[in-house]
């Protein structure tokens, strides 16, 4: 930006409403964003547009193939599983259980991490020797294998699966906070809040935090997607949402068996899976460049 | 160097301390009775009471925990619930199986992601850039226990030409030595046998390493362009260097340094990808073993494998760290 972009502008906005505005000319963020509000809005909206019940079942209407396929017809869009149930209807439904998992465990993750990471950072010394330890211990499961061990100790469902993934979570989270806080704490205007009497807690959550914003909704961003993925993964392997709910994840588990026979019952919940991660991805990234101008490449 | 070889493995004491804690602590807060947990419902109340006894499951916590290390010092990490064999045997017979799919995935991953990455750095904005970035934004996005099944759709249900599941065909035998079937086969001059395990690996070592050769293609770009832009290669070519020197022998010896630790990382990712891609292509190893006892809760299985592959996993991470100080002597060895 040059110097009479800036002093020609005639209104002072936030650096990070300023920030954020560059997203717009990220085109591929833009995409992101695009399958991020068509992805949140199939979840939010499913009982008005889901063309049918996600779970009843249907004797009559069992494998019908997608509209475009032989034998296919536009009542079942992109056809039917072996027990009747509309694919496209399930599909929309599970966008809400997938939204609702990475929101639950992702916000667990955040509020928790941003706490611990934010404590460490700035009280220093053996807070954060030994906090960042135990952050280093949860790193050093491999995480799936940590959700799927948390997962097969408390129970199959998706309420342990969504506290499984957030405690997974946690560690970037706090690594990330942490790391900004440290940075932050150093500088003048926190000197300049303690000097004029402001509590500790105060300074931390009221003073630095803000400024650490945008490497958080960052991490944030891309935390959704590889929430989506893991309890997409998870109710694969049996342990996330049970039958018969609409979960992706569980869908193609279910479809399994069907391979041979009607393979389009597993195609659709994979791609639906591949496009709502890739665009909380896209934006993700997108957001990283603009928020974050040290890591762009 | 030694010093901080030395700091590295002595950080290592407490966190695998904390491994096991979490490990030992997961089975105690289950609800239920963990002597019945650990034996299942078949067990005798004589076993019930020997096992409390040899466990000291009536004992205190701390002194609980104090058994539990001991025990694991001696390298003993119980019997089975289903099949009553010692844990660490089932371990060694199927690592080598796990091992082999994630070493097989690695070596995809390397050679098919450091390609794309420098093309696509040498060639930044271009369409190969674009196609090959859209590529492995595509690839860190999949759902592999999807992929998997598409590529059993395709390239075995569908064209037939690769087995659909397994590590072997039946009626090929194979010597075992290592238990690694490629050496093995290599080994006892196995042709036959070699093609087949081959044949059986493509499709789920292909599977296991999308999410790792995405993160590597864009790992390299990115080093890359961020080495191409310094003043040395702009010497190099001034000096009349061709372009393939410059880009492979002055920028890619020092774009590889963090790439080399991505990869190290990436080894845990695989780790991770094995339990979905062993349970799906049915291979014998670690990760199915892990599952198939999540599914019929043979406790013991989970603490011993949690413990092993992490450990393992940690033990990597220490391994990348060492050798990231090695190969780049610009890092600040504090």
């Amino acid at each position: 930006m040059t110097v009479e972009a800036v002093l020609g502008s005639p209104e002072i906005r936030h650096p990070l409403l300023e920030q954020l505005s560059q997203l717009w000319r990220n085109k591929t963020a833009v995409a992101g964003l695009v399958i991020v509000i068509l992805f949140i809005g199939a979840a939010l909206l499913a009982p008005w547009i889901s063309p049918h019940d996600p779970i009843e079942t249907s004797l009559y209407d069992q494998l019908q193939p997608p509209a475009w396929a032989e034998g296919g017809s536009t009542r079942h869009i992109l056809g039917t599983d072996d027990l009747g149930r509309d694919i496209l209807s399930r599909i929309i439904w599970g966008a809400r259980v997938s939204l609702l998992v990475a929101v639950v465990s992702v916000s667990l993750a955040f509020v928790v991490g941003t706490l611990i990471g934010s404590l460490a950072g700035y009280y220093k010394g053996t807070l954060d020797n030994v906090t960042m330890r135990v952050m280093d211990i949860i790193l050093s499961f491999p995480y799936i294998l940590l959700a799927i061990v948390v997962v097969a100790y408390l129970g199959p469902n998706l309420r342990n699966a969504m506290i499984a993934i957030g405690i997974t979570y946690v560690p970037r989270f706090a690594r990330i906070v942490r790391g900004s806080v440290l940075e932050e704490s150093e500088k003048d205007y926190v000197l300049a809040a303690r000097s004029i009497g402001a509590g500790n807690l105060r300074i931390v959550f009221l003073e630095i935090l803000p400024n650490c914003l945008g490497p958080l909704i960052v991490q944030t961003t891309l935390s959704f997607a590889s929430a989506v993925l893991d309890a997409a993964a998870l109710s694969f392997l049996g342990l996330g949402a049970q039958p018969p709910t609409p979960e992706w994840g569980a869908m193609i588990a279910h479809s399994r068996s069907l391979i041979l026979r009607a393979s389009w019952v597993m195609t659709f919940p994979g791609i639906a899976i591949l496009l709502a991660v890739l665009g909380f991805n896209l934006l993700g990234d997108g957001l990283r460049d603009a928020l974050d101008p040290r890591l762009r490449d | 160097m030694l010093a901080y070889i030395v700091r590295r493995l002595l950080i290592l004491i407490p966190t695998l301390l904390g491994v096991s804690i979490i490990v030992f602590m997961m089975l105690r807060m289950t609800p239920g009775d963990p002597a019945e947990l650990l034996l299942g419902e078949r067990a005798t109340n004589e076993a019930l009471v020997e096992v409390r006894e040899r466990l000291g499951l009536n004992e205190p916590l701390h002194v609980q925990y104090g058994l539990f290390l001991k025990r694991l010092a001696q390298g003993d990490l119980g019997e089975t619930i289903w099949t009553r064999q010692k844990v660490w045997t089932e371990i060694r017979e199927r690592f080598p199986a796990t091992i082999e799919l994630a070493v097989v995935a690695l070596g995809i991953s390397c050679v098919v992601g450091i390609f794309l990455g420098i093309v696509s750095a040498t060639r930044q904005y271009s369409i190969f850039d674009y196609l090959s970035m859209l590529g492995a934004l595509i690839g860190v996005s999949m759902p592999i226990f999807w992929l998997g099944l598409v590529f059993m759709l395709i390239f075995s249900l569908g064209l037939g030409w690769l087995p659909i599941s397994g590590r072997l065909s039946i009626g090929v035998s194979i010597e075992t030595i290592t238990n690694f079937y490629i050496l093995d086969s290599l080994l006892t001059r196995n042709w036959v046998a070699l093609r087949d395990v081959i044949w059986h690996i493509i499709m789920p070592a292909v599977t296991l390493s999308t999410i790792p050769t995405a993160i590597v293609a864009r790992m390299t770009r990115s080093a890359m362009l961020e080495v191409l832009r310094q003043d040395y290669i702009k010497t190099a070519k001034a000096k009349g260097l061709s372009n393939f020197k410059v880009v492979y022998k002055h920028a890619l010896r020092n774009a590889l340094i963090p790439v080399v630790t991505t990869i190290g990382l990436q080894f845990g990712v695989l780790l991770c990808g094995a339990i979905l891609t062993e349970t799906i292509f049915a291979w014998p190893g670690v990760g199915k073993w892990m599952y198939d006892a999540v599914m019929k809760r043979d406790y013991m299985v989970i603490q011993g494998g949690t413990l092993f592959i992490a450990s393992l996993f940690i033990f990597i991470n220490l391994a990348v760290d060492v050798l990231y100080a090695v190969i780049n002597p610009r890092i600040s060895v504090r």
